[in-house]
């Protein structure tokens, strides 16, 4: 029997009101997450994937706000909670991990510091058993002579051990959700695989649900359970993830699947999507993939598709999948 | 840590000695003989001949410029041509007061300046923002004397709530040890000489610390947004710490390494241009001293008083740099 969803979106909206137009960065997403379940978002860059997050997280600044939808965690809005609410939530019950390890740890404090203030923001310890918990966690994330390291800073640990600690402090309160967004692109090559290994163990000892985000099929074939894709904020398809590479329905994954490198009989191939994104301040009328879709129909320009569920479990949002009568009528 | 301390130590004495040979040059900069320069046309050649025999004007200028640093290290800053006394004698009692006045104007403009600046950031185009930047901007624009002699005609002649000139009230006793009131009356526990010193210092610190107040302000907001959009801001947020210690400890940190080379630099020119205010204030510090003595031609003096300030803005520079250190562990050792 499946769980209750520990995490739920739906009918997201996310907007920028800037000077040049409101820039819809999410527009109508919805997804739910179980305890241990691992879902991927995948999409191009720019195409609001990190903005779901956090929107999520609820660290949306001037000039964004959550226009439209709801925001589900066990059973209560999050939407609706006070700002100090959601800090007792951000970083204990659900906690992320940023794309940059470079950047996104404090270069004045020590790892120690870093680490112990997260541990005490949530949890009513002394500085001693924080500094214990902290060990316990670098431990964990498989950073040698924890102990000594702590008084570190971070920019004396290399990319790989940073995302470790980065990923050390979102644990530091055994999340219900974690959120990654793209753990690995800031890597190279072997220790994205050693990265993406220690996530899934780690979700095998501690049973959170991972919202892996990423732009990189790879990543995705290897963790994610149900993915997401997302095309100018929009879910344009949704399935599990072997659904997904076998039978992938949307145009739009097409093109991702067809731009991952294969090595067919040592023959290289490689086929990136033709053009850009849309312009999310004046979005075309009828689907937002349109200009670039080789598949691309006249009413393709008129309708916009809705995401309907074509088979089991596996949604698309497609003209070419609306039946017919209903595509020919609107 | 300590090895960078001794050796940024170390490395002041190449710019020490470069400033002492500004300050003993100064004085054959003058065109003409600087003996009649400076005891004027009506001075006969008996008196001048003393004045170049004291001030071994005959020598050659390296038997000179020796014999000037040999004084120098005894602390022998040379002697006033007018009034007979020696030059460290004088300052030993005007330095502390124009430093005191100077740390006031700077603790001054540190505080308010970055609270404000941090502030403007946080609520950026709020109408504090807007205020507060306004204000800054007049406030490096403003001539330090008008301010002052406003400040004069409002809160000493008209409300007659604080002094217009001087350290202290005439009558106030307080035993002086080092000099720098509010210690010695610290020190003294005479806490009606603390307060008396403190009106004092009040309108000549807010008219000399306004420009520099201005300045840290418009840093520290323009520091302050470049890094609250940094990454590791949004981790911090990520986390869940309470904003307070997101803006004041994580943001701050590093967005106060640009503020501190301000105020470091801001500070030596105070210690170097409180000129005008102490004038304004009549405030018994170098810098009245030093105008007192360009304007007599009084040049041992400005000599000894120039390579003291010289001296000071090196060791500030050097405090700023160390602090530096304490704050950006990135900074290497080398
Ligand atoms: N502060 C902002 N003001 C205006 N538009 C914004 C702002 N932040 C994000 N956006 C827009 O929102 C859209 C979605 O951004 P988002 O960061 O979610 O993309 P992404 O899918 O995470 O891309 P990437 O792979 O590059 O991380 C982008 O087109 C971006 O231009
Ligand atoms: S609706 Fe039309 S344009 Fe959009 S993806 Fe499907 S076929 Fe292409
Ligand atoms: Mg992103």
């Amino acid at each position: 029997m499946e769980q209750e969803p520990i995490l739920s979106v739906s009918n997201l909206h996310t907007q920028f009101h800037t000077k040049s137009g409101i820039v819809k960065a999410v527009d109508g997403v919805s997804f739910d997450i179980r305890p241990g379940e691992t879902l991927g978002i995948v999409g191009e860059s720019g195409s609001g994937k990190s903005i779901t997050a956090m929107s999520i997280m609820r660290l949306i600044k001037d000039p964004g706000k959550i226009a439209k939808g709801d925001i589900m965690f066990k059973g209560e809005s999050l939407l609706s909670k006070s700002n100090r609410e959601m800090r007792a939530i951000r970083g204990d019950r659900i906690s992320m991990v940023f794309q940059d390890p470079m950047t996104s740890l404090n270069p004045v404090f020590t790892v120690e510091k870093q680490m112990v203030e997260t541990i005490r923001a949530h949890r009513n310890v002394s500085k001693k058993q924080a500094v214990d918990r902290a060990v316990e966690l670098l431990d964990l994330v498989g950073i040698p002579s924890a102990r000594s390291r702590l008084k570190s800073y971070p920019h004396e640990f290399s990319g790989g051990m940073r995302q470790r600690v980065m990923i050390a402090l979102a644990l530091s309160c055994d999340p219900e959700v974690l959120i990654a967004d793209e753990p690995t692109t800031a890597l190279d090559v072997t220790i994205q695989a050693q990265i993406l290994e220690l996530l899934q163990r780690l979700q095998k000892e501690l049973g959170m649900a991972i919202i892996m985000i990423t732009h990189d099929l790879g990543v995705v074939a290897e963790v994610c359970e149900r993915v997401m894709v997302m095309y100018a904020g929009k879910p344009v398809e949704f399935a599990h993830v072997h659904e997904l590479f076998d039978h992938p329905k949307h145009p739009y994954t097409w093109g991702l699947i067809g731009s991952i490198p294969k090595i067919v009989k040592e023959k290289v191939r490689l086929e990136p999507i033709q053009g850009l994104p849309p312009d999310l301040r004046a979005l075309p009328k009828g689907c937002s993939f349109a200009p670039r879709c080789k598949h691309a129909m006249d009413q393709c320009l008129e309708v916009d598709p809705a995401l309907l569920e074509e088979s089991d479990n596996h949604h698309v949002r497609c003209l070419l999948y609306e039946e017919k009568e209903k595509v020919v009528t609107s | 840590m300590v090895s960078y301390i001794v050796r940024r130590f170390l490395m002041t004495i190449p710019v020490l000695l470069g400033v002492s040979i500004l300050a003993f040059s100064l004085i054959h900069m003058i065109p003409g003989d600087p003996a009649r320069s400076m005891l004027g046309s009506k001075a006969n050649e008996e008196q001048l001949m003393q004045l170049r025999e004291e001030l071994r004007l005959n020598d050659p200028y390296i038997a000179q410029y020796g014999s000037f640093l040999g004084d120098l290290t005894t602390g022998d800053l040379g002697t006033s041509v007018k009034s007979k006394e020696p030059v460290a004698e004088e300052l030993q009692n005007r330095l502390p007061a124009t430093v005191e006045l100077s740390l006031f104007a700077m603790l001054l403009a540190t505080v308010i300046g970055v609270l404000a600046g941090v502030i403007a950031a946080v609520k950026q185009y709020s109408w504090f923002d807007n205020l507060s930047m306004t204000g800054a901007l007049l406030g490096v624009s403003i001539p330090i004397f008008w301010l002052g002699l406003m400040m004069i005609w409002l809160f000493s002649v008209k409300l007659q709530w604080l002094p217009a000139s001087g350290r202290l009230s005439t009558g106030t006793e307080l035993e002086t040890i080092t000099n720098f009131f509010l210690l010695d009356s610290i020190l003294t526990l005479n806490w009606e000489a603390f307060s008396d010193a403190f009106v004092h210092l009040l309108m000549p610190g807010i008219a000399l610390g306004t420009i520099p107040m201005a300045i840290i302000a418009r840093m520290t907001r323009s520091s302050m947004l470049e890094v609250m959009n940094q990454d590791y801001i949004r981790t911090a947020d990520a986390k869940g710490l309470a904003s307070y210690l997101v803006v004041f400890q994580h943001a701050l940190k590093n967005a106060f390494l640009p503020v501190l080379t301000v105020i470091g630099l801001q500070f030596g020119f105070l210690l170097g241009g409180a000129v005008l205010t102490e004038t304004i204030f009549s405030w018994p510090g170098v810098g009245r001293y030093v105008l007192q003595s360009i304007l007599g031609r009084d040049y041992p003096v400005v000599q000894g008083t120039i390579l003291v300030i010289a001296i000071m803005f090196v060791f500030v520079n050097l405090l700023t740099d160390i602090m530096y250190k304490f704050i950006d562990p990135r900074i290497s050792f080398d």
